[in-house]
């Protein structure tokens, strides 16, 4: 080796363990290096090859996942985040991603910067964000830590969301134990780009200079990254550094001055947002995609704070900060637009053909490391993981149906409103308030609300789709059916919004992968996420892992897969809304009623069974059901689509009767227990209100394409019956539904 | 009508209201940099919302400084037409243009909704086309929109006729239930007392367009091209 001996102390295994890294990995580390790193290369090497950087107990198994499609523009892990083409020559990034370690000690950062951290992945693309999305999990709602990470969770993606002036047009938000130390906070952003204006994370062109922009850097959110790669511990709180401090109005200025650098300039070489592992990352990822390297000079960087070490210059995770290569000779057109923003900016590099990222700080070299050793591809460490079914799935499999005694006409109103009242059904009116959903005037759901949130794409005609869901609990049960359930219930959104599926990006939340059991979930999640991924056509375009959902002492969080959806409505095409129209049309019931409890908030949550299986799904069926839905509403033959899910058939048509008071009359299907009428959540079902001159041929299009069907029957001016009999007016119902969030929260 | 959308850093729905007069009521529509001391002889300054300079300090306590206010200012103080919502009401207030100041909603939460306002004059510019006390469906998105002045400033603005909105119910009735912050007797907007400044909290500009499926705020943008033709 030729390289110069860089100055500081070197690094010993006691501090690499410390750190997160195996013996194993620092042997490797100096196998590399070809000597013993430094305390500072080898904190790179930490945060590096820490599981958030590298992905290295996973990328085994994500790389089975379908990532071919028509509309693919960037394959997945080749950028920041996915790209779709959405036809008129423009295309659509979009992204999932969790903060969930951070928002667990310091909820309102924690979501803050989640926020911040998902956006700067779409812009730093060169996508204009117009929309975003989240998925919330939380314990016992009754609980008063719960409580407090709500409150805190939520005011921390209002308050930077709203700032920064994309609205959130919708989410989920479950509560379950499981969640109770540890709760999850996926972020999604999407955002829309012109097709060939897309920026890279590419430092191509030796010798062209290497700018940072946006915030000073600190010394918050050091070892961030290796953070959220450890178990939640008891002193975790002591980690408080850890967590980063979010500011959305220099994220908006950011925002503005990355686009007008993009749009008014051609200065761009590639850039890349910070986030975990900061400058170390950023710079390093950006050299070894280009095969190329870097030289940085460290105490060039703007730093809020004198005195900084340059390990933590390094891997500080202030937030709202930029990496940008720029083309040499271009300095003064991309300086005058950091000054109009009154950005901090400081040219930090430069672009070498070394290979290596070198870091230097007081005139001395401090760091010298092959840049392509740090990397996901180059490397990093990859690991295949021992598995081992769960032991739990023997008590699943004792379930008996029969063991449940079916309820009866005189009881079900009762259960019906409990299931109104459950956080997990109950409206999330006391959420969503607290976030700006209208800026940007895009948002169609405002006023017509369907199953996916509906933004249109201004300078074009059409709109796009875009849910987030999953039942973790089913993924519990079977890891493999319930991760499909997951995909089809997002495309089952869609569709039931007018809107045809059209790509997917996941966030995979997991216990410890060194566990045989929890890995045994993550394996078989992946499994059935890809072959529903592949039935619906939906590759998926990028995403996130994040392992070690759990706390030392107690049991892993239920397998949380959650899956992002972006679907497309073409020019002219309907926008579905999920709420009844009018007294007298038809109910229909598209797909069939099943004898199936399992896994249902009435079987879970009402009659406290904890373990039972996840419930009836056939893939094909799904498919074909979810076509048959779209035809309906393309040949303009239903008034409303909702689509079965929490709470069962009665949450459903509650939930279309509520919108605009309306009530229904019902008769419950021949030969089917009362209880998994009501209240199972079998897959595969739409309910639809149709109005009856076109009943027929609503009929013979079913008929035509085989699908099982049942007329439940019809929609009133108020009140809801089931089998003749009187449960109660809809405002009984509805007033449990809006206010029960509220109650338990204020 | 040439209108001028001021762009303060940290201003949000500067778009939105671009948007709207130039997309949807073909109005010649510039935006104007806050730094610039040029209102590129606009006949409406419009001030958008958002969060100027962060909100740091106090919604608009900082944006009133910058350059450009001075001539907007001036502008109004000539008689020139100011319109400011969510956040450019609060600025508005700040800058001493319009009377009071919005204080913390009394929930202490950002709150994001549609609400039912009702024009309780028609002898403004963006109120002269409306139907005194009709409802009208219109979003808010605030966190800091509770309207306060004190007894004298309340006393003139009645007398004057200068409380342009009130926050109603779906019926036109100013109840406590319709009142989404706190606002001092449901007052939702005002104009001074000249009649050229106006401010209002919720957003017209965000229900204007019939793909978002309420276009209830249409009538003030109608209001105001048809009155200023008239002037």
């Amino acid at each position: 080796m030729s390289q110069m001996q860089p100055v500081g102390n070197l690094a010993t295994l006691e501090q690499a363990t410390q750190l997160g890294l195996r013996p194993e990995e620092f042997e490797k580390i100096k196998e590399i290096l070809g000597r013993t790193p430094t305390f500072t290369e080898m904190s790179i090497y930490s945060v590096m090859w820490s599981e958030h950087c590298s992905y290295k107990n996973s990328i085994v198994w994500l790389k089975t996942l379908p990532k071919e499609g028509e509309k693919m523009l960037a394959k997945a892990g080749e950028e920041n985040a996915g790209l779709i083409d959405i036809g008129d020559g423009l295309a659509c990034c979009f992204k999932i991603e969790s903060h969930n370690h951070p928002s667990a000690i310091e909820p309102y950062q924690g979501a803050a910067t989640g926020v911040g951290g998902i956006n700067r992945d779409i812009f730093s693309m060169g996508a204009r964000p117009i929309a975003q999305m989240n998925s919330l999990r939380f314990g016992n709602i009754e609980n008063e830590r719960t409580k407090w990470l709500v409150k805190g969770v939520v005011k921390g993606i209002g308050n930077y969301g709203n700032a920064f002036g994309i609205p959130t047009v919708g989410g989920e938000v479950y509560f379950d134990d499981c969640y109770q130390i540890n709760p999850l906070v996926n972020a999604m952003s999407v955002g829309i780009a012109k097709v060939g204006k897309t920026v890279s994370a590419i430092a191509e062109g030796v010798g062209n200079p290497v700018y940072i922009y946006g915030s000073a850097t600190g010394k918050d959110g050091i070892h961030g990254a290796a953070f959220a790669s450890k178990d939640i511990t008891e002193d975790s709180a002591k980690d408080l550094p850890s967590v980063q401090v979010g500011d959305p109005f220099w994220e908006k200025l950011i925002l503005e001055a990355t686009m007008e650098l993009l749009e008014t300039t051609d200065a761009v070489v590639g850039m890349q947002d910070m986030g975990a592992a900061g400058i170390t990352c950023s710079t390093s990822e950006m050299s070894a995609k280009s095969g190329t390297g870097m030289k940085v000079w460290l105490d060039k960087v703007p730093m809020r704070q004198a005195g900084m070490k340059d390990w933590e210059v390094l891997l500080s995770e202030s937030q709202e900060r930029m990496l940008v290569v720029v083309h040499k000779g271009k300095e003064a057109e991309v300086e005058k637009i950091f000054k109009k923003w009154d950005l901090t900016y400081a040219v930090i590099g430069e672009v070498t053909d070394t290979g290596r990222v070198q870091y230097f700080m007081d005139g001395e070299l401090r760091a010298d490391i092959p840049g392509e050793s740090l990397v996901l591809g180059g490397g990093a460490p990859v690991y295949h993981r021992e598995y081992k079914e769960p032991r739990y799935f023997e008590e699943i499999n004792k379930f008996d149906l029969n063991q449940i005694a079916d309820i009866d006409l005189a009881a079900a109103p009762a259960v019906a409103k409990a299931l109104m009242a459950h956080p997990n059904i109950a409206s999330k009116r006391w959420v969503y308030n607290q976030y700006d959903s209208m800026v940007g005037t895009v948002n169609q759901t405002t006023n017509a609300p369907s199953d996916a949130a509906v933004v249109k794409v201004k300078g074009s005609n059409r709109s796009i789709a875009m849910t987030v869901d999953c039942n973790s609990r089913f993924v519990y049960a079977d890891p493999f059916k319930g991760a499909m359930i997951a995909v089809a219930e997002a495309a089952r959104n869609l569709v039931c919004s007018g809107a045809e599926p059209a790509g997917v990006t996941n966030c995979l939340n997991f216990g410890n992968p060194y566990n045989p059991e929890v890995y045994y979930q993550f394996v078989y999640a992946i499994k059935g996420m890809g072959e529903a991924c592949k039935k619906f056509d939906t590759p998926v375009t990028g995403g996130n892992v994040s392992f070690y959902n759990q706390s030392s002492d107690d049991n892993a969080v239920f397998p949380t897969p959650t899956i992002g959806m972006v679907g497309l409505l073409p020019k002219g095409s309907k926008h579905m809304t999920l709420n009844f129209k009018q007294a007298g049309d038809v109910i229909v019931m598209l797909g069939q009623t099943q004898n199936d409890l399992g896994c249902s908030h009435y079987l879970a949550h009402y009659l406290k069974v904890a373990q039972s299986p996840a419930p009836w799904f056939d893939l094909d069926q799904e498919y074909n059901m979810q076509q048959a839905v779209l035809k309906l509403i393309g040949a303009g033959l239903i008034q409303s689509a909702h689509d079965v899910s929490e709470g069962g058939l009665l949450t459903c048509l509650l939930e279309s009767a509520f919108v605009d008071n309306f009530g229904f009359d019902i008769q419950q299907t021949a030969g089917s227990r009362l209880d998994a009428f009501l209240f199972g959540e079998a897959q595969g079902r739409v309910v639809v209100s149709i109005n009856p001159a076109k009943l027929a041929d609503v009929e013979s299009l079913l008929n035509r394409l085989n699908l099982s069907f049942e007329k439940l029957g019809t929609v009133s001016a108020n009140g809801i019956k089931v089998n003749g009999v009187d449960f109660g007016s809809t405002a009984n119902y509805s007033q449990i539904y809006n206010n029960s969030l509220a109650s338990q929260l204020n | 009508m040439k209108v001028g959308v001021i762009v303060f850093p940290g201003s949000n729905c500067d778009e939105d209201a671009v948007a709207a007069f130039r997309d949807q009521f073909g109005c010649e529509t510039v935006k104007l940099w806050h730094k610039d001391n040029d209102l590129q002889a606009c006949d409406l300054i419009f001030l958008p919302g958002g969060f100027s300079y962060g909100d740091y300090l106090r919604s608009g306590a900082i944006a009133r400084f910058s350059p450009i206010m001075q001539n907007v200012i001036d502008f109004a103080a000539k008689g020139g037409l100011v319109w400011g919502v969510c956040n450019g009401f609060q600025i508005l207030c700040e800058s001493q243009l319009l009377p009071g100041a919005l204080l913390h909603n009394d929930h202490q939460k950002f709150n994001c909704k549609n609400v039912f306002i009702k024009a309780n004059t028609t002898e403004s510019l963006i109120t002269s086309n409306l139907t005194v006390n009709t409802a009208l469906q219109i979003p808010i998105a605030h966190g800091e929109g509770r309207y306060y002045c004190d007894e004298a400033n309340l006393l003139k603005l009645k007398s004057n006729n200068q409380i342009l909105f009130t926050y109603c119910d779906a019926n036109g009735n100013e109840t406590d239930g319709s009142n989404p912050n706190g606002s001092l007797q449901n007052i939702a907007g005002i104009c001074n007392e000249k009649r050229n400044v106006f401010g209002m909290m919720p957003h017209p500009e965000r229900a204007v367009d019939t793909e978002l499926y309420n276009t209830d705020g249409r009538g003030l943008f109608q209001s105001l091209l048809a009155s200023f033709e008239l002037v």
